[in-house]
């Protein structure tokens, strides 16, 4: 899946060129000054920006190539669909992510969550309902816990996500337990198990596609529509952002709901593919969501990021994971490349911040 | 730069655009507008001026819909008007510089322009499911910015990439796009280095000439001088005088900030 990367609100336009002054100081009734050059290391900084900003993209095909040299498996059909199928469920859960993290949260539950969307939808299965309601109850599940940890951050005035997220990720795991007795629960309805396990072509599951749909249906929300403008300004300024009237609270909470919600549809794959509900599921699946947004490029203080980040960063955990199955390397020692592909990624947000502050300060200079 | 030496709105007589007549605020004990009054006309800059904990602050965020008043009335045009939030502040046509600003940097200066009132359809959606019209706002942006001669880097960079008298210009700028009446500045020259003040500074001139009400509020002297047609100065939440800020009149001024018999 490649992932184009629109300019969006925000980002820094490849063809732009800067001039480095307001209005020129030498023209007393501040009439427009001659057009200075484009100075060269304004190019420079720029050209630095750009690289940062699509790294993550050229990393993980950088990634891809080398390990189709290094293994004629990986290439393979049936590894390019075991690749996606495994990553579906990271790339759902690492959208809902990047919506929270966009507006300087954090959302810890949504293993748990999903966990809980299976054994509901599960028992739901078990008490003989429609398979259309089963769909519903998981992402209502998911859903539910969203609202929980959008209005009690909200309306509870929680300085940080943080603490509520971490509240329901052991409430919902606990209820989770607590409704399937501790035992996976089993029988899924098989329109359940094609959207979660069914590959098409012999390379193509449909959770894929799933995916893509809900990557298609953020990257609009994000880039096109109001509310999408609204979770940026929150995430850039909040205090400007209520002084402006954009209700910041809802804004919140709706965020929360999605990432929920996402959680929801983890559910669903995660039962599809296992044909099973069960209380183990998702087990620390939150800190592959948190560490795809970041590895996928979006920054962690907020206000920035995009939905190929979110995609880009999903299938990067997942290309490290397959390929170091693929080449044997110990699976122990995946853990720790995923930690040093974080640090890197954390590095060159830094980087940005400081060359875009190098950028301001020779903004104001003359 | 100075005033235009002929017709100017101080003595021409003509009604104010705003008035705020014996305004009172308290905050538990401390009063810190006690009847408060002043005017300001179309086309007209005045400074507001006062040593820290004046009433300055205090003046300017409840004309802008932050506080409100306990006691007094606001005219606009001559017409009494409730200001009891930022919303209904901006909707009788006051718009506010913060002095930090209140931009967002990860967004460019269009959608800082357009925060909170996007330009969008269709319009018997919810307003957080319409789709932007971000072509408009762009051009929209491009207008203002270009009427008021500010150049920045090219469109679509985000705020965050901008110097502070780029972004003092894109916070003025986005003021004077929707403020109908009247312009609100709170020290808006104070984090500048002297080129970038000239920058701001011109930006408040052609404000007047638009034939907006400005209201500044600044510590430095030689701007006032400079851009203001009249000066009031607040001391202890109270109105102590006014003067023509004039090379001559500076000594006076100072007293009277600083509270001595002058």
């Amino acid at each position: 899946m490649s992932t184009p990367v629109p300019s969006r609100p925000g980002s820094l336009s490849d063809d732009s060129s800067y001039e480095p002054h307001v209005t020129s100081d030498d023209t007393p009734e501040g009439e427009v000054g001659p057009e200075r050059p484009p100075s060269r290391r304004f190019g420079v900084l720029e050209a630095g920006l750009v690289f940062l900003r699509v790294g993550p993209a050229i990393g993980l095909l950088i990634l891809i190539v080398v390990l189709s040299q290094l293994t004629p498996a990986f290439a393979s059909s049936r590894n390019i669909g075991n690749l996606l199928a495994q990553s579906a469920v990271i790339c759902v859960l690492a959208i809902g992510q990047l919506l929270v993290i966009v507006t300087r949260g954090i959302d810890l539950s949504v293993g748990s969550t999903l966990a809980l969307g299976t054994v509901t939808g599960a028992l739901a299965v078990t008490a003989g309902l429609p398979t259309p309601i089963v769909i519903v109850v998981m992402l209502a599940t998911g859903a539910a816990v969203g609202a929980v940890n959008g209005i009690v951050y909200v309306y509870g005035r929680l300085p940080h996500p943080f603490i509520i997220t971490l509240a329901t990720l052991s409430v919902a795991r606990g209820l989770a337990l607590w409704l399937s007795d501790g035992q996976p629960i089993q029988g899924m309805p098989d329109p359940i198990r094609v959207i979660g396990g069914q590959i098409l072509f012999g390379w193509l599951p449909v959770s894929t596609l799933v995916v893509g749909g809900i990557a298609l249906g953020a990257l609009v929300l994000t880039t096109r529509m109001v509310w999408g403008r609204w979770i940026y300004a929150v995430g850039g300024n909040p205090e400007a952002a209520r002084r402006v009237g954009i209700p910041v609270g809802a804004t919140l909470v709706s965020v929360y709901v999605l990432s929920g919600l996402m959680a929801g549809v983890g559910a669903l794959l995660t039962a599809g593919r296992t044909g099973a509900g069960a209380p183990t599921f998702g087990s620390l699946a939150e800190l592959d969501a948190i560490a795809a947004v970041i590895i996928g490029g979006a920054s962690f203080l907020g206000g920035r990021g995009h939905v190929g980040n979110a995609i880009v960063g999903a299938l990067m955990i997942g290309v490290i994971r397959n390929g170091m199955n693929l080449l044997n390397v110990d699976s122990f020692f995946q853990p720790m490349v995923i930690g040093v592909v974080i640090v890197l990624a954390v590095e060159a947000d830094v980087i940005r911040t400081q060359l875009e502050q190098r950028f301001r300060l020779m903004q104001a200079l003359p | 730069m100075t005033a235009p030496a002929v017709d100017t709105p101080r003595d021409s007589g003509s009604a104010p655009v705003i008035a705020v007549t014996d305004a009172v605020k308290r905050f538990g004990g401390v009063i810190a507008l006690d009847h408060v009054s002043l005017a300001v006309r179309a086309g007209e800059v005045l400074a507001l001026l006062g040593d820290n904990g004046a009433g300055k602050s205090t003046l300017i965020k409840c004309l802008a819909g932050v506080h409100r008043l306990d006691a007094g009335v606001i005219e606009m045009d001559g017409i009494p008007v409730r200001i009891d939030s930022p919303a209904t502040a901006r909707t009788v046509g006051i718009e506010t510089v913060y002095q930090d600003l209140a931009l967002f940097d990860n967004l460019d200066p269009a959608a800082n322009f357009y925060a909170g009132r996007e330009l969008a359809s269709p319009s018997w959606l919810p307003r957080w499911l319409r789709v932007l019209r971000p072509r408009e706002m762009q051009s929209a942006t491009r207008a203002v910015l270009d009427d008021l001669r500010v150049t920045l880097p090219a469109a679509g960079v985000m705020v965050g990439l901008m110097s502070g008298g780029q972004r003092q210009a894109v916070s003025v700028a986005r003021a004077a796009a929707f403020a109908s009446r009247v312009v609100i500045l709170d020290e808006p020259t104070a984090a500048l280095g002297a080129r970038e003040s000239r920058s701001v500074l011109d930006l408040i001139v052609r404000l007047r000439d638009q034939g907006k009400a400005v209201l500044v509020i600044s510590h430095a002297l030689d701007h006032v001088i400079e851009v203001a047609d009249r000066a009031i100065v607040m001391r202890r939440g109270r109105v102590v005088g006014e003067a023509i800020p004039t090379r001559e009149n500076q000594p006076r001024i100072v007293s009277l900030i600083v509270g001595g018999d002058a």
